[in-house]
């Protein structure tokens, strides 16, 4: 049932991996620092902003990605950079969902044995930045899993994606609006098959990481 | 005192979600005594479910017409919307009593199929080619809507397409002929797999040229960079049509419903209706009636 669209398959597993890939990145690359500056700073107004990243998480997917198209629509304020329904503009809207996410799971992991790394530091008199790659170096297995989390979210991910991206062919549909698009057409058991290859690459990516994470343990 | 703020606010959204809560139990209960009274009264089957396109419950003729059938009649009517495609599977799945959509080949499979009773046409309209106000491809005076097809074609002129088997995607597709463009070489040419809707904001965004359906798109007009370009070709006449579920094929058909709904649509009253309908808001009526 899959072989008959191959090429087209391919090329949208592609644009897939492509843009939970970079989704991932770039919610880590921002969550998990601003995660650990929260958890571990003694700031005002930390509380405050653990529940507004709390509230966040419960963002409706349309939500995020109407915001993201309000600002790249034609008109509005982003409207030149002409990215709207491209897979930049997708990633961007992915971000917003998730970083909220990364960053307070972070937090949680973090705060599991924050004292006792941030007391030898102190001890040490190490730099703002080395206590911060200290911490998440400590904890990096269970920041694996968020990472895993991020991705998981933003391949499994629809709303957005389809407002902000369009579900363009061979241009920026991914395998959340194909399977939307069959489901529509009426193909809801080819819709379902697609699902299947969905959950098979989680699985794949599950695997990759827990082998990578196994030999990193066994060297160390 | 942030705390305290906070409290007052958690308790102020808990008393409003619980308002809320009340006035829907309210409402769901009126609809179930409402419908067991029914049910014990004459044992028969008051619900009738209806799959449909998306451009006949969307551009607001259904929830114009059916609250008077439902009134008249004691009828309630569940209405699911999705493009023609869809809308012909649930049928096919067992979970409609009636179908209304427009397009004339999968019709006619799903009744050569065993699916269906007889194909109704009861109404049409035209669609129309919208896009941008300057009309780069200068279609305006095209003679047909494949004639305008061809100079879009011609000037590499973008173009949104449903790209999702529905109804007017099929029109199109009818409409190019034998020059479909291929969405992946042509890249003028997207396809947008989405509903109606979403491809006239696309076309909107991109300065692209769309086949639409005159009642989404009057609609939605305000929200738009478009305009009409081209209408009313012989090419481009939109038919609807009423099909009742075949009940000897399928389980639990509500075949009296499904007979009383497609009696009052194709009935005096609701031609009536059908043909008003649009004229007060758009100036024009949006659907016109098949001479019977």
């Amino acid at each position: 049932m899959l072989r008959s669209m191959d090429r087209e398959l391919l090329q949208i597993l592609f644009v897939t991996l492509r843009m939970s890939f970079f989704s991932t990145l770039i919610s880590c690359l921002v969550g998990m620092p601003l995660g650990v500056l929260i958890e571990s700073g003694r700031f005002k107004g930390r509380g405050l902003i653990k529940k507004f990243l709390h509230t966040m998480m419960g963002l409706p997917p349309v939500v995020a990605g109407l915001i993201v198209y309000m600002l790249f629509t034609k008109y509005g304020p982003f409207g030149r950079l002409g990215l709207l329904f491209t897979v930049e503009v997708m990633v961007i809207a992915q971000c917003i969902l998730i970083i909220p996410i990364v960053s307070s799971l972070t937090c949680s992991v973090v705060s599991t044995n924050l004292n006792p790394v941030l007391q030898s530091t102190k001890g040490l008199r190490l730099s703002k930045a080395k206590t911060l790659r200290l911490l998440l170096n400590e904890n990096k297995y269970a920041l694996l899993s968020v990472v895993l989390t991020a991705f998981s979210r933003s391949i499994a991910e629809v709303g957005a994606v389809s407002l902000v991206g369009g579900n363009i062919q061979w241009k920026t549909r991914v395998m959340t609006t194909a399977i939307m698009l069959e489901t529509n057409k009426g193909n809801f058991s080819f819709a379902l098959a697609l699902g299947c290859v969905l959950l098979l690459i989680s699985l794949v990516v599950n695997i990759l990481v827990g082998v990578f994470s196994k030999n990193e343990k066994t060297e160390s | 005192m942030m705390k305290k703020l906070l409290a007052l606010l958690l308790a102020l959204v808990m008393v409003l979600s619980f308002a809320a809560c009340k006035g829907s139990d309210d409402a769901n209960a009126t609809t179930e005594a409402g419908a067991t009274t029914a049910t014990t009264d004459e044992k028969e089957n008051m619900t009738i479910r209806m799959s449909t396109t998306t451009s006949v419950n969307d551009s607001g003729l259904l929830p114009y017409l059916l609250p008077v059938f439902e009134k008249e009649t004691g009828y309630k009517v569940e209405v699911q919307s999705a493009g023609t495609g869809a809308a012909i599977q649930k049928a096919v799945d067992g979970n409609a009593d009636l179908i209304l959509v427009h397009a004339k080949a999968s019709e006619e499979t799903f009744i050569s199929d065993g699916y269906g009773v007889e194909r109704i046409p009861f109404m049409y309209n035209y669609f129309v080619v919208v896009g941008p106000k300057d009309d780069p491809a200068a279609i305006k005076d095209s003679e047909s809507a494949a004639d305008a097809f061809k100079k879009i074609a011609d000037t590499k002129a973008k173009f949104v397409s449903r790209g999702d088997e529905s109804g007017t995607h099929k029109a199109e597709l009818k409409i190019w002929g034998e020059s479909v463009p291929d969405s992946e070489k042509d890249t003028w040419y997207i396809s947008a797999g989405q509903g109606m809707g979403a491809c006239l904001t696309m076309a909107s965004e991109q300065g692209a040229y769309c086949l639409t359906d005159k009642a989404t798109f009057l609609s939605m007009k305000d929200k738009l960079d478009l305009d009409i370009i081209l209408s009313e070709s012989e090419d481009m006449k939109n038919t609807y049509s009423l099909i009742e579920c075949n009940s000897e094929k399928l389980d639990g058909i509500n075949t009296k419903g499904a007979k009383a709904l497609i009696e009052w649509m194709t009935g005096d009253e609701a031609s009536g209706l059908i043909a008003e309908y649009g004229k007060e808001q758009y100036g024009q009526p949006l659907f016109f009636l098949i001479e019977k």
